[in-house]
């Protein structure tokens, strides 16, 4: 298969030394196997989030998305934009709908964005890391770089909220999507396939906000995974993997729990399948370690 | 009350849907709501809400102005999008309810002390200043927001979870002193003040 080229943004949380560094790290181990090229926006900015509302009214939140398509636009043309952050590629897919549907709109943005010299035409594809591997790639030839097969690990498939809903990806179900098991099972790997919080919400950016309610959907999370059998928890989404990997102690403290639940991103487990080791997998940045994993890598 | 709030009551008197209509993100969709529920049964944080996202469109059109934006249900919102794709009418909720609480905070008439408010502040101003999320000022501010002996017990709380992730390289201490920035802020910042600008200047002509 020739290269593949894509407008790469990454987002703030995986920037060097931010809580999901780690997932940047396994994405580039996964890709340099694929031969996928990713070529970082420059100078991009923070999607404002889900969670920007409050400060930053409609029009100044799709500006901030709205800034880097334009930059995608003038660096890397032609390239659909593709982004590992369940809310980086929400926020930035919205602007990119909203805009074209709405002229108004793409006027206003355009007169915001020639404050600093920009304009945007907003005809990419905007895309999740998930749908370039599914679509581009598929499961058959994901399948053929594996070269340590995951045997034995039970893994939980989380899905979360943001990956799935409002766009989802092509062809699978809002409630009961199955592409992270079918990743799962191409790895060599057992998926819980009842794993019944699989889209749950862990609270999102409320987690900080709401502690308690937010650790009580937590809590429903991993019990959820342990009852199903799961060895570790896997997901795509860099919120949903601080949100359910961090606060275990917390919640073993509040509800006399025992949870000691790894949960990886897909790429930590598609690396390691792929024979990389276990720094270029990201298993070093585990607070809650995946042994498992690191044995196959240590192999 | 802010002068705002007074000149919206004045302009819409008793007609709280069309002030909602104009103003509000996505507002114009309220009136399509057929209150059939099924958006309150989804929220994640359900048995928070005083008023689940149905109740809201009702009220919304019952004209109880004061309830809707005094309320705290809509800042229980965590953008989980269930309620999006379940609406039988195709109401975008999440965004209605990120409009109405910004639109509610706007006018100065959100709870006072609403934690997800406080912190979404905190989260535009962070961005704002520097392009990216620091994400140790940030979290370091919202353990503080609520003064300085609840922000060391939560601190103390949070200490365990921030050394783990420091040790596996997750946290970066130094970001204290600046870290990820933008390289062309200004060019960004005058981006979000002419979006600002063009923004109230639409809702001023809505003033008539
Ligand atoms: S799901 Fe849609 S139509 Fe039903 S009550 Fe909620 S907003 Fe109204
Ligand atoms: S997006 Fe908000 S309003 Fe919709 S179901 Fe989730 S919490 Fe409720």
């Amino acid at each position: 298969m020739a290269k593949k080229e894509y407008s790469f943004y990454p987002g703030c949380s995986s920037q060097k030394g931010a809580s999901a560094a780690n997932y940047m790290v396994s994405v580039d181990a996964m890709c340099e196997e694929l031969d996928v090229q990713l070529n970082e926006i420059p100078d991009w900015n923070c999607c404002a989030a889900s969670i920007g509302y409050a400060g930053g009214g409609e029009l100044p939140r799709l500006a901030m998305s709205a800034r880097n398509l334009a930059l995608s636009e003038q660096a890397n043309p032609g390239q659909d934009v593709v982004a590992t952050c369940a809310a980086c590629w929400l926020a930035t897919k919205e602007t990119q709908e909203r805009l074209h549907e709405d002229d108004g709109l793409m006027e206003e943005t355009n007169q915001a964005l020639s404050a600093a010299g920009l304009n945007v035409k907003a005809d990419q594809n905007v895309r999740h890391m998930v749908e370039v591997l599914i679509e581009d790639f598929g499961y058959d030839e994901l399948g053929k770089h594996v070269k340590r097969p995951l045997e034995g690990i039970k893994i939980a498939g989380y899905v979360g909220c943001q990956t799935n809903r409002p766009f989802g990806i092509d062809g699978e179900s809002y409630e009961n999507p199955k592409y992270l098991d079918k990743l799962v099972e191409t790895m060599g790997a057992e998926p819980i396939e009842s794993y019944e919080k699989k889209v749950q919400c862990c609270g999102g950016a409320l987690a900080f906000s709401e502690q308690d309610k937010s650790h009580e959907l937590i809590k429903g999370i991993i019990e959820a995974a342990y009852d199903g059998g799961a060895d570790m928890i896997v997901t795509p989404c860099p919120l949903c993997q601080a949100n359910v990997e961090l606060y275990q102690d917390h919640i073993n403290a509040k509800y006399n729990t025992k949870f000691k639940m790894p949960v990886v991103y897909y790429s930590t487990l598609m690396s390691v399948a792929y024979g990389k080791d276990a720094k270029q997998a990201g298993l070093n940045g585990q607070i809650i370690k995946a042994k498992q994993l690191e044995e196959i890598a240590g192999k | 009350m802010s002068n705002l709030n007074t000149e919206m009551i004045e302009k819409y008197r008793n007609n709280f849907l069309k002030e909602v209509t104009a103003n509000v993100e996505e507002g114009e969709w309220v009136k399509m709501c057929m209150q059939c529920g099924v958006c309150s049964g989804s929220c994640p944080f359900g048995p928070h809400w005083d008023h689940p996202p149905q109740e809201l469109f009702m009220m919304i059109r019952a004209g109880k102005r004061e309830e809707v934006l005094t309320s705290s249900s809509m800042w229980m919102c965590t953008s989980c999008y269930n309620c999006i794709v379940r609406c039988p009418r195709g109401l975008p909720i999440t965004h209605i309810m990120h409009g109405l609480a910004h639109y509610a905070d706007r006018l100065g008439m959100a709870p006072k002390e609403q934690p997800t408010m406080k912190f979404a502040h905190k989260f535009w101003d962070n961005i704002v200043k520097n392009g990216r999320v620091n994400e140790l000022k940030l979290s370091l501010g919202v353990y503080f927001m609520n003064g300085i002996a609840e922000g060391i017990k939560t601190s103390l709380k949070m200490q365990a979870v921030g050394l783990g992730m420091y040790k596996a390289k997750r946290l970066n201490p130094m970001e204290f002193f600046g870290g990820h920035t933008v390289k062309d802020k200004s060019g960004m910042q005058a981006i979000i003040e002419k979006a600002k600008e063009i923004e109230e200047a639409k809702i001023k002509k809505f003033e008539g």
